[in-house]
């Protein structure tokens, strides 16, 4: 916030009413930014643990107040527990498989032989740029039974016997969503890998080469301790945005068949919006608790993340120290 | 934000050229036979993965100019004729035509709106010190660690409570709403890096507040705009479920994201018109991107370095 202070030298040196007049402006200049934050952001943040309370059937009905009632229904509820494994899932296998994946090519790409690295950046970053809904749509389509692409080349090759049901085997479904939000998303975790292998100090290398260390062992003594520190933060915002691949999944599956993809996002807007497809009733206040309990995990990660990186921070003065004792 | 870890290296500047995509390329005498080959088995090795890995986007693109009979089994990326009949049913039959008005619509308000506000409240926060300035940073600082994402329904009831579901403006608000903190803390850096000078002499010419911003400050901060806007441009051109659920029951309003989504089942068996619709929403976005992608792949590198 450094940065914040330095403007305030311009005060200084004007008087009076002018300045009087320049605060007024100011906040006038706050004002749009601030209510849209206290709209989208804090006012929500409040009215989900109010409705979380309620029991509330649709946008015009009255709420009757239930207290915990919809908590304790959740502890209880099967889908609830199965949609929370399976946002789990994402977590804990998609977040290694991406993480460990993205540093393997962004350590490739990083080297500066690689001729074709920014070619090779910019097309396995493609599919971050496109909306997840449509990405999702197409997949239906690439990954389809019935003369996919896919499926068409597994048969070209002899791999496949029968084609594979991607999307509509219950078993088959949970993975092969897992494996597109991770192709799509892939490109982001490799760009935070590249800007993190950026900050290693080339004079290292050179100087670890002269000692006569060959690559392993560049990447081993060098590479990697400096990388630890971002590794945390890359591992921490690649979790968090496994946990939201709503749009992915809604547009492939809509958490079928069977419920078999059916994610916490996915849960929670069922509950919501979508229940009288289901001959339901929508059930906002009991989605609410839901997404409250999710939220709550979604803000440990990012509390996690603010902690890290108040340690980023320290490591690298303390670096950033050491080089200039060095020199 | 920037990575001064890399920019305070030793003079000569090594690390420059390390950078991929760093520009420069320095002689092939700087590389041992041993890195050249690795480089060249690794770009072999690299090649197929990678037209693998955007294999769907080009399987769409010349899905889109064929029959659905010709797509049906046939990885080729050639079609004997172009079919741009599949893009007229599209834009027309399909409606891919409003919905890319819409979403236009939306994408080009939210960006006016979120880039403005941003660009506001970063001035006076790079530039003036005034009476809770620290209360405003530490809203700032804990908008950013709230979570977002599962606040759907009070974001739908309010809307509702505005009486703008299924309108456009709805959509457009929330899209924009839920003010975006990096691009206010670009902004307040910039201003920040400015020379008072230009204060002084604009106040001396006899411009007021509001005119010292609009004409002396907003436009020297060109480059942050650019980051801003494309910034908001991705988010709100490929959101899904805020514009899905808040023209839930008015078809017509539904932006390409959704739009495309909900003629799935419609067209389920007709691959050609899909295709074509799928590649009218991604165009604009890969377009923008291929033009200012190294602009873009620096904001968000800076965003783990920051």
């Amino acid at each position: 916030m450094t940065a914040l202070e330095a403007g305030s030298a311009v005060q200084r040196r004007v008087g009076g009413w002018y300045q009087r007049a320049t605060s007024r402006w100011c906040y006038v200049f706050l004002l749009p930014a601030l209510v849209l934050t206290a709209m989208f952001t804090f006012y929500p943040m409040v009215m989900s643990w109010v409705y979380s309370t309620m029991d509330w059937a649709g946008f015009s009905n009255d709420m009757t107040f239930v207290g915990l009632g919809n908590y304790r229904e959740l502890l209880g509820d099967h889908m609830f527990w199965s949609a929370l494994g399976r946002s789990m899932i994402f977590v804990l296998v998609g977040t290694p498989l991406r993480v460990g994946l993205a540093l393997v090519v962004a350590v490739i790409l990083n080297r500066q032989v690689m001729r074709l690295s920014v070619a090779f950046r910019t097309l396995f970053f493609l599919p971050v740029m496109a909306s997840a809904s449509i990405i999702g749509v197409v997949m239906t389509f690439v990954l389809s039974p019935n003369n996919g692409p896919i499926n068409t080349a597994l048969a070209g090759t002899g791999l496949a016997g029968s084609p594979v049901e991607f999307l509509s085997d219950p078993k088959l479904a949970i993975w092969t969503a897992l494996l597109v939000h991770t192709w799509k998303n892939f490109g982001i975790t490799m760009i935070y890998w590249l800007a993190a292998l950026q900050t290693v100090p080339a004079e290292y290398y050179e100087a670890a080469r002269i000692d006569g260390a060959g690559w392993a062992g560049l990447v081993r003594h060098v590479t990697m301790p400096i990388l630890l520190p971002f590794a945390l933060i890359i591992i921490v915002l690649t979790a968090k945005e496994n946990l939201q691949a709503f749009a992915i999944i809604q547009a492939m599956t809509q958490g079928g068949p069977y419920f078999s993809t059916q994610v916490m996002e996915i849960f929670i807007y069922r509950t919501a919006f979508a229940a009288d497809e289901a001959g339901g009733v929508p059930r906002l206040g009991y989605a609410s608790a839901a997404g409250c309990f999710f939220g709550t995990v979604t803000l440990l990660l990012a509390l996690v993340q603010l902690w890290v990186a108040r340690r980023v921070a320290e490591t690298r003065r303390e670096l950033g120290r050491a080089r200039g004792d060095a020199t | 934000m920037t990575g001064d870890a890399s920019s305070t290296a030793a003079p000569p500047r090594p690390a420059e050229g390390a950078r991929p995509g760093g520009g420069r390329r320095v002689q092939q005498g700087r590389f041992s036979r041993r890195d050249r080959r690795w480089a060249v088995i690794m770009s072999a090795i690299l090649v197929p993965i990678v037209i693998v890995w955007v294999y769907p986007f080009i399987w769409t693109v010349s899905s889109s100019l064929k029959s659905s009979s010709e797509i049906f089994g046939s990885l080729s990326p050639f079609s004997p004729v172009l079919r741009i009949g599949n893009y007229a049913q599209a834009w027309r039959d399909a409606q891919m035509g409003r919905y890319f008005f819409n979403t236009v619509f939306v994408t080009g308000f939210s960006i006016l709106i979120a880039v403005l506000t941003a660009a506001l409240m970063g001035y006076v926060l790079g530039r003036y010190r005034f009476a809770g300035k620290k209360v405003v940073i530490a809203v700032l600082a804990l908008a950013v660690f709230l979570p977002e994402g599962y606040t759907i329904i009070p974001v739908y009831d309010l809307i509702d409570r505005l009486h703008l579901t299924n309108s456009l403006w709805g959509v457009t608000l929330a899209e924009a709403g839920g003010v975006n903190i990096v691009a206010v803390l670009l902004f307040a850096g910039y201003f920040a890096q400015l020379p008072a000078e230009l204060e002084e002499a604009a106040r001396i010419d006899g411009a007021g507040f509001l005119r010292t911003f609009t004409s002396v400050y907003l436009p020297l901060a060109r480059p942050v705009t650019a980051t801003a806007v494309i910034m908001q441009f991705l988010h709100s051109w490929n959101d899904f479920l805020l514009p899905l659920v808040l023209t839930l029951t008015r078809p017509e309003l539904r932006t390409l994201s959704v739009g495309i989504y909900a003629l799935r089942g419609q067209y389920l068996s007709d691959w050609g018109v899909m295709t074509a619709g799928a590649t009218i929403a991604l165009a604009p976005i890969v377009v923008v991107f291929l033009l200012l992608q190294r602009h873009f792949v620096e904001s968000i590198a800076g965003a783990v370095k920051g």
